[in-house]
């Protein structure tokens, strides 16, 4: 089983975010970047699933700048076998990602795409399932556990009140929550190793993608801020706060 | 200009989060219908037809859609959609499930998380935590949106718009077959609208810990309960608990943070609360920052004084 993981590199989720004065985005200048936590967990467990001996191959796919390789590259210090680098200094929407990625699934035939639920810069939470739905595959999203065996996946999901488990059909699109597995460092050798692995690169040109965004940013904004307010003494002065200055209670 | 908004509903009740995106609908201008997709779910099309300002509401039944399979909910959507110029999902869990899926099969980019409708094609949603915002301009002929809840003031009661059944569309492609489902009936409100929510943190230390502080605080402010990721991974607490930038976003009129640190990725769920209220024995926790009042100790002593203040 062939088994795809699609990999962002984001800021990382330690950095305090600063909106340019211009408002014309963030600065990611000189801000430390990462591999987005949820495509962390979401390589953890497609490389899981090789040393189980359920995957035979795992494939790390980025679409981004070309220091995205260094991402891919964390993919392969984990395990995964080769990566792809899609390179564009666009910053390509999630329906574009889309695109891209089913371009290359239909190169590679994957039988199992296992991805991040929600990449944490735009938040969007949106590529997994566009994916299943451009090409007509199930989706099983916000996995909390994966089961591969006889060509279905059984996913158990994180929704409102519980869980919930569906069974998949492969191939299907899953995407990962936070409680699937917890990621590993990779060691020393495994990022020596990884560094003779191969990754190619192509353009979103490549696979006839456009990249263009029907989605124009007019402008990015500072939220209203939020000021400290006052410590009290115990829970007694609280109580009075809240129902007199606060009228909360 | 008519706009669908997919109600967000268990079957047999109308969530919160549907009068909310009808009053997000209503910045949009024109017509509005609202879609109830499920099985057994004429009470949640009943509640909806009562909604004020709705033009019609749609009611689409089958198995799958009764268990919201994004699947079926897309392809039922998809068959509607060629009479709306837009189309409004309230970002809850279903919601966000199956919401890109449509915009995918429409071939339009899905705007997420609106928080402002600035005019018909202009929309700002936060990104990265909540840490901006962005205003985006949508040139797509038709809008699928989702609304974040917690930005609009439901509409009220008061309608009584006719109820129409129309086709779930029949299973056309791959789809996932539903196993099971193990679900919480809680008696206490939900947490994404509840007036007051009581959240804990790490620093409960235990599951037990954990129903043995921070449930009875909540049950005597008859409010809901929260948890942070810290205390959620742990165990100590339920995976839907979870406030955040990936877990539930929430803006109560009272948010009560017992021994949570107030890292961005929970501010990112709570920060737009009317008043926050925080216990931490560190007089440094960042959630001193957001924070409105703000107690220096530890909680064991705290609550237990906050609970006989209470009365
Ligand atoms: C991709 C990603 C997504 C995330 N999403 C979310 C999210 O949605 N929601 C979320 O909450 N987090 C999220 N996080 C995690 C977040 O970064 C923090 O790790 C988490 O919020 C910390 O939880 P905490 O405040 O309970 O724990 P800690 O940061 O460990 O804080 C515990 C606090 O308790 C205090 N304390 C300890 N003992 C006592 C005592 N006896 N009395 C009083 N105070 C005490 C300490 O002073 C400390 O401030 C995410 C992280 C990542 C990487
Ligand atoms: N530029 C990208 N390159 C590779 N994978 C991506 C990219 N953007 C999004 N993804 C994948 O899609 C998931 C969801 O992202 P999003 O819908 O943007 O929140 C991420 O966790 C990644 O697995």
């Amino acid at each position: 089983m062939k088994v795809l993981v699609p990999v962002k590199r984001v800021i990382d989720y330690n950095v305090k975010v600063r909106v340019k004065p211009d408002q014309t985005g963030v600065d990611l200048a000189n801000v430390k970047m990462s591999m987005n936590p949820f495509d962390e967990i979401a390589t953890e467990e497609a490389v899981r699933m090789k040393e189980k001996g359920v995957a035979t191959e795992v494939i790390a796919v980025s679409i981004g700048p070309v220091q995205a390789q260094e991402t891919i590259r964390t993919a392969l210090a984990m395990g995964a076998d080769r990566g792809i680098l899609i390179q564009t200094d666009v910053d390509v929407d999630p329906l574009a990602v889309a695109k891209l990625l089913k371009a290359v699934i239909a190169e590679e035939n994957p039988d199992l795409v296992v991805m991040g639920k929600q990449a944490i810069d735009g938040d969007n939470n949106a590529v997994g399932q566009m994916l299943a739905a451009l090409l007509d595959w199930p989706q099983a999203t916000f996995a909390s556990k994966i089961e591969v065996a006889d060509g279905k996946a059984s996913v158990t999901r994180e929704i409102d009140g519980g869980l919930q488990t569906l069974e998949v059909s492969l191939p299907a699109v899953i995407t990962a929550d936070l409680r699937l597995n917890e990621p590993r460092y990779a060691s020393l050798p495994n990022i020596m190793k990884a560094k003779k692995k191969e990754i190619a690169i192509k353009t979103a040109a490549d696979y006839g993608v456009d990249v263009a965004s029907k989605l124009k940013v007019l402008k990015v904004t500072e939220p209203p801020k939020r000021s400290a307010g006052v410590k009290v003494e115990n829970a007694a002065e609280l109580v009075a706060k809240l129902k007199t200055e606060a009228g909360v209670l | 200009m008519a706009v669908l908004v997919v109600a967000d509903h268990t079957n047999a009740a109308l969530g919160e989060a549907t009068a909310k995106t009808v009053a997000a609908a209503q910045k949009l201008g024109g017509d509005i219908d609202i879609l109830v997709a499920g099985q057994g779910a004429r009470p949640a099309a009943d509640a909806a037809a009562k909604l004020a300002g709705v033009r019609k509401v749609l009611l689409a039944e089958s198995d799958a859609l009764g268990h919201q399979l994004a699947e079926a909910v897309t392809d039922t959507v998809v068959s509607l959609a060629g009479g709306y110029d837009a189309i409004l999902i309230p970002a809850t869990s279903a919601g966000k499930n199956y919401s890109p899926r449509i915009a995918a099969k429409l071939d339009v980019n899905q705007i997420t998380d609106v928080i402002e409708v600035v005019s018909p094609d202009t929309f700002v949603r936060p990104i990265y935590a909540g840490n901006a915002l962005e205003t985006v301009q949508s040139s797509d002929a038709k809008k699928v949106i989702t609304v974040r809840p917690t930005a609009f003031k439901p509409v009220a009661d008061g309608g009584s718009a006719p109820v129409e059944t129309v086709a779930a569309a029949p299973a056309a492609g791959r789809e996932a077959g539903f196993v099971g489902e193990e679900v919480v009936k809680s008696d206490r409100p939900e947490l994404a609208g509840a007036k007051i929510v009581v959240s804990g943190g790490r620093a409960m230390g235990s599951a037990e810990e954990f129903h043995r502080v921070i449930e009875p605080l909540a049950d005597k402010l008859g409010a809901a309960v929260g948890a942070s990721r810290a205390a959620v991974d742990a165990g100590y607490a339920p995976n839907d608990y979870q406030v955040g930038q990936t877990g539930k976003v929430v803006a109560p009129d009272l948010y009560i943070a017992v021994g949570i640190s107030g890292a961005i990725q929970h501010l990112a769920g709570m920060k737009d609360s009317k008043v926050i209220v925080a216990i931490n024995k560190d007089a440094d926790a960042p959630i001193f920052q957001v924070a409105d009042y703000g107690i220096v100790g530890d909680y064991k002593t705290v609550v237990p004084e906050l609970m006989a203040a209470l009365g």
